[in-house]
C-alpha cells in the first residue's frame, strides 16, 4: 500500500496547487464573505480542468486521464486539507462513475472535461441518507417519464447543469429493485429549487419535482435496474468523502499541533503538558489509520474486489469519526480563539459536519458493516 | 512481476507438497505454537517435520540472508510466501523471540561471528531466547536499570535481577541489558547474550490474574559472561535496546489484528458472535469492527512502509498503542457478548475459562513492551515534536 511514482507525482502537483489556489482565504472565506450564490469559484473549477483533474476518472478514450479511486482520493485529501470549495466530488467522481459506459456519457463528459459542467446527485429524501428508501416517482408517459416527489441535501443542486435523480419506477420504498437513475438538465419545467446554505457555507438544494417531464433517453442505464449504477456512484462518492474527511482531519490537526508549540500559559508552551501531548499523539494515530482505511477502500474499488463494498463503509465511518475527533480537539486545544470566526479552526469543524453526513453518517456505515458481515 | 508470479506458483506447489496436513489445521491455542529450543516438546511428529523442512529451506526466517540460515527472499517474495501460507492455512513453522526481536537487532549490531552462530541457531529453532529488560525498579523508566556487569578482564561478572522475563523458565539463552557504567544513565548500558544454564542464573515464575505464568523473575548471582558475548560496543547497548524495542512493538501491534468480532472467525471463543440480539451490543460490535478493519488496513500499509523504508522510526509505537488498545476492547466485547457463560473459570463448556483468562491476560498488552502512555509520549516527541516531550 505504497503510492506509485505516478501517484506521488500527482500528489506533488496537487498539494501546492490546492495550498495556493485553493487556500481558505482565497476561496472559502472569499466566496462566503462576498455572498457567492454557487458557494465556490467557477474560475477555480476551470483551473481544475486545466490540470486534468475534472477528467481524472473519465476513460482516456473519452478524453480523460483514465485514473482511479486512489488518484481521486489524493486530490480530495488536499481539497479537505484546504477546505477548498469545488464541485469536484459530485461532478468528477460521483457523476462520472454514474454516467460512465452509458449513452449519457458522450453528452456530459466534454463539459466536465472543460470545467464548464457541474453535476449533482439527488438521492436523499429525508434528513438521513438511506438510498433504499427512495420514493420519488417516475411514471411512464408517452415516450418518456413524469417525475414527482422531492429530494434534499442535493449538494451543488442549485448551480448544477446536470442533476442525477434516483427515482422509483417500480416496487416500494425499502426495495433495491425498481430504481432508475435519470439525468435531468438544469431549469427543467416543474423543477423547484430551494437553495439552502449549510453550516460550512456550501450550498445544497431541496428539489421539488412537479410533473417534470423527461424523455426516455434521460434514463441512465436500465429502467428498474438503477441500483447497481447508484451504488457504484455512491461508493465512489463515499470513498472520496472519506479521503476528503482525512484531509479535513489532517488540516485541523496540523494547525492544532502547531498551536501547541506556540501558545504559552503558566510560563510554558501548552504543548509541554502531558495531558495535551497524549491526546495529540492519539489523534495522530487515528488519522493515519483513517488514511489507510480510505486508501484500502480505493484500491479495492479500483481492483473491482468484492470486499470494496465493506471497506468503503469502514473508510467512511472511520474517517467520519476521526475527523470529528480532530475538529473537536482542534477547537478545544485552541481555547477561546478557536471559538472565533476570525480563526480558521472552526471552519474545519463546520466542514466536517457536512462531509460526515454526506452519503451516509458514521452510524449509517457502521450499520452497513454489520449488515455486510451478517449480523 | 512475471518472476513474482512464477515464484508464487513454485511456492504454492512446494508448500502443498511439504506442509503436513496436520499443520494446516487452525491452531487451537498458544500451545500449538512451535517455539523450538533445547527443551521444546513437539506436539506431534508433523510439527517437527514441518519445522525441519521449513528450516532447511531457510523459510523460518524468509527474509534473512542465506548465510545466516535465512531464505534470502526479497520483501516482495517474503510477502508472497506469507500470502501463500495463509491461503493454504499453514501454521507458522517456528515462533520465537529470536526471530521477532533478537534477530533483527543482531543483523544490525552483531559482529560476523555472532551473526553466524546465533542467527543460524535461531533460524533452525535450536535456541530459545528470552528478553532481560525490565527490573523491579526499572519499568517504564527502563534506562534506570541497575543489574550490574563488572569488567573482569576476559569476562563480565553479572549481578542483579530482572522481572517480566517472558518464558525465562523455558528459555536457553537471554539477551540482557546490564549497567557497565554509572556515569551516564543511557550511556552506561550494555547489551549482553548469555546461556541461561550459566551458574548463578535462576528463575521464578509469576502467577498472573489470568491464572497463567508466562513471565518470570530472573536472578543473576555472580554470572560469568565471556566478553565476546557483548553485542555492539560497551556502554552503547541502549541503541541496540531501542532498535529491538521497535521490532517488539511491531510484533505486539499484530494483536490488533485478530480481525473483527462480528466479521466472523478468530478471537471469539464462545462461538462466533452472530446476530447479537441486544441492539446496543450490536452497535458496539459494529463500531469495534469499523475500527478493527481500519486497523487491519493500517497494518498492511505499515508493513509495506517498513519494507519500503518509508516508515517513521517511531511508527511502531503508534501501532503498538493502537493494536493493544484494540485487543483489550475486543476482549471486553467478547466478555459482554458472553454474559455469565464467559465468567466460568475452568469448566469444559468455557474451554477452561478461555474467554475470561484471555480477557484478563489482554490487560497486560498495553503495559508490556512499553505502556500505552510511554508509546504516546514517544509519538508526541519524535513524530509530533512537541516541546519538552
Amino acid at each position: 500500500m505504497i503510492l506509485t511514482e505516478d501517484q506521488r507525482l500527482l500528489q506533488d502537483t496537487v498539494r501546492p496547487f490546492m495550498a495556493e489556489e485553493g487556500a481558505i482565504k482565497k476561496q472559502l472565506r472569499h466566496w462566503r464573505d462576498t455572498g457567492c450564490t454557487d458557494g465556490y469559484g467557477t474560475e477555480l473549477w476551470k483551473q481544475f480542468a486545466e490540470l486534468g483533474l475534472t477528467g481524472i476518472l473519465i476513460p482516456e478514450s473519452q478524453g480523460g486521464a483514465g485514473l482511479g479511486a486512489v488518484e481521486a482520493e489524493l486530490v480530495l485529501e488536499e481539497v479537505g486539507r484546504n477546505l477548498t470549495p469545488s464541485p469536484f466530488l459530485t461532478t468528477a467522481v460521483v457523476a462520472v462513475r454514474a454516467l460512465e459506459g452509458s449513452a449519457q456519457a458522450d453528452r456530459w463528459f466534454p463539459g466536465i472535461l472543460a470545467g464548464e459542467t457541474v453535476a449533482a446527485l439527488a438521492v436523499d429524501e429525508g434528513k438521513h441518507h438511506d438510498p433504499r428508501q427512495v420514493s420519488l416517482e417516475a411514471k411512464r408517459q408517452g415516450n418518456g417519464f413524469l417525475l414527482n416527489g422531492a429530494k434534499q441535501f442535493v449538494v451543488h443542486g442549485n448551480s448544477a447543469d446536470l442533476i442525477l435523480v434516483a427515482a422509483r419506477t417500480a416496487g416500494s420504498p425499502g426495495e433495491t429493485d425498481g430504481l432508475t437513475l435519470f439525468a435531468v438538465g438544469k431549469g427543467a419545467a416543474g423543477l423547484g429549487v430551494d437553495t439552502a446554505t449549510l453550516a460550512d457555507s456550501s450550498k445544497a438544494a431541496r428539489l421539488s419535482f412537479n410533473d417534470v417531464a423527461v424523455d426516455a433517453d434521460a434514463v441512465v442505464g436500465e429502467v428498474d435496474g438503477g441500483w447497481g449504477l447508484l451504488s457504484r456512484a455512491l461508493n465512489a462518492g463515499r470513498a472520496g468523502a472519506a479521503a476528503e474527511l482525512v484531509g479535513v482531519a489532517a488540516g485541523a490537526s496540523e494547525m492544532t499541533f502547531e498551536y501547541l508549540k506556540q501558545r504559552k500559559q503558566f510560563g510554558r508552551l501548552i504543548g509541554e503538558f502531558q495531558a495535551l501531548q497524549h491526546r495529540a499523539a492519539h489523534l495522530y494515530g487515528e488519522i493515519e489509520i483513517a488514511r489507510a482505511a480510505a486508501l484500502k477502500a480505493a484500491q479495492l474499488l479500483d481492483a473491482g474486489d468484492e470486499k470494496a463494498e465493506l471497506f468503503v463503509s469502514v473508510a467512511k465511518a472511520k474517517a467520519g469519526r476521526v475527523a470529528a475527533l480532530a475538529v473537536q480537539e482542534g477547537v478545544q486545544m485552541h481555547g477561546g480563539i478557536g471559538m472565533t470566526d476570525e480563526h480558521d479552526i472552526g471552519l474545519y469543524m463546520k466542514r466536517e459536519a457536512v462531509l460526515g453526513e454526506l452519503f451516509g453518517s458514521p452510524r449509517f456505515h457502521a450499520n452497513r458493516v454489520a449488515e455486510l458481515s451478517g449480523y | 512481476m512475471a518472476d513474482l508470479e512464477a515464484f508464487r506458483a513454485e511456492t504454492r506447489a512446494w508448500l502443498e507438497a511439504n506442509c503436513p496436513p496436520e499443520m494446516r489445521q487452525p491452531m487451537k491455542g498458544e500451545k500449538d505454537l512451535c517455539w523450538g529450543g533445547r527443551h521444546f516438546e513437539f506436539q506431534s511428529p508433523a510439527q517437527k517435520q514441518w519445522l525441519d523442512v521449513m528450516a532447511s529451506r531457510g523459510w523460518t526466517v524468509p527474509d534473512w540472508p542465506e548465510e545466516y540460515g535465512g531464505g534470502g527472499l526479497s520483501p516482495a517474495e517474503a510477502k508472497v510466501l506469507k500470502e501463500e501460507m495463509a491461503a493454504l492455512g499453514c501454521r507458522p513453522a517456528l515462533t520465537s523471540f529470536g526471530i521477532s526481536m533478537l534477530g533483527p537487532a543482531l543483523l544490525k549490531y552483531g559482529n560476523e561471528a555472532q551473526k553466524k552462530r546465533f542467527l543460524t541457531e535461531i533460524a533452525r529453532g535450536e535456541t530459545r531466547w528470552c528478553q532481560g529488560y525490565s527490573e523491579p525498579g526499572a519499568g517504564s523508566d527502563l534506562a534506570g536499570l541497575q543489574t550490574k556487569a563488572e569488567d573482569k578482564g576476559d569476562h563480565y561478572l553479572v549481578n542483579g535481577q530482572k522481572v517480566w522475563t517472558s518464558y525465562a523458565d523455558q528459555a536457553d539463552w537471554i539477551f540482557c541489558l546490564v549497567r557497565t557504567s554509572s556515569e551516564s544513565k543511557h550511556g552506561g548500558i550494555s547489551f549482553l547474550l548469555f546461556d541461561m544454564e550459566s551458574p548463578g542464573v535462576s528463575t521464578k515464575p509469576i502467577l498472573l490474574i489470568s491464572g497463567s505464568s508466562p513471565f518470570c523473575e530472573t536472578f543473576f548471582d555472580d554470572v560469568k559472561v565471556p566478553k565476546d558475548q557483548l553485542v555492539h560496543e560497551e556502554n552503547k547497548g541502549w541503541d541496540v535496546a531501542k532498535y529491538l524495542l521497535g521490532h517488539e512493538r511491531e510484533m505486539i501491534s499484530g494483536m490488533g489484528l485478530g480481525s473483527g468480532i462480528g466479521t466472523g472467525a478468530s478471537g471469539v471463543t464462545l462461538g462466533p458472535v452472530t446476530k447479537p440480539e441486544d441492539p446496543l451490543l450490536r452497535a458496539e460490535i459494529a463500531a469495534f469492527d469499523v475500527d478493527a478493519l481500519a486497523f487491519a488496513a493500517m497494518s498492511e500499509r505499515f508493513i509495506d512502509q517498513l519494507k519500503a523504508g518509508e516508515a517513521h522510526p517511531a511508527l511502531p509505537s503508534m501501532m503498538k498503542y493502537a493494536g493493544t488498545e484494540l485487543n483489550k476492547r475486543r476482549n471486553e466485547l467478547v466478555m459482554a457478548a458472553g454474559g455469565s457463560d464467559a465468567l466460568e473459570w475452568d469448566s469444559e463448556r468455557s474451554r477452561g475459562g478461555k474467554p475470561a483468562r484471555d480477557w484478563l491476560r489482554s490487560k497486560g498488552n498495553s503495559i508490556e513492551g512499553g505502556t500505552s502512555e510511554i508509546q504516546l509520549g514517544i509519538v508526541a516527541k519524535h513524530i509530533l515534536r512537541l516541546p519538552g516531550a
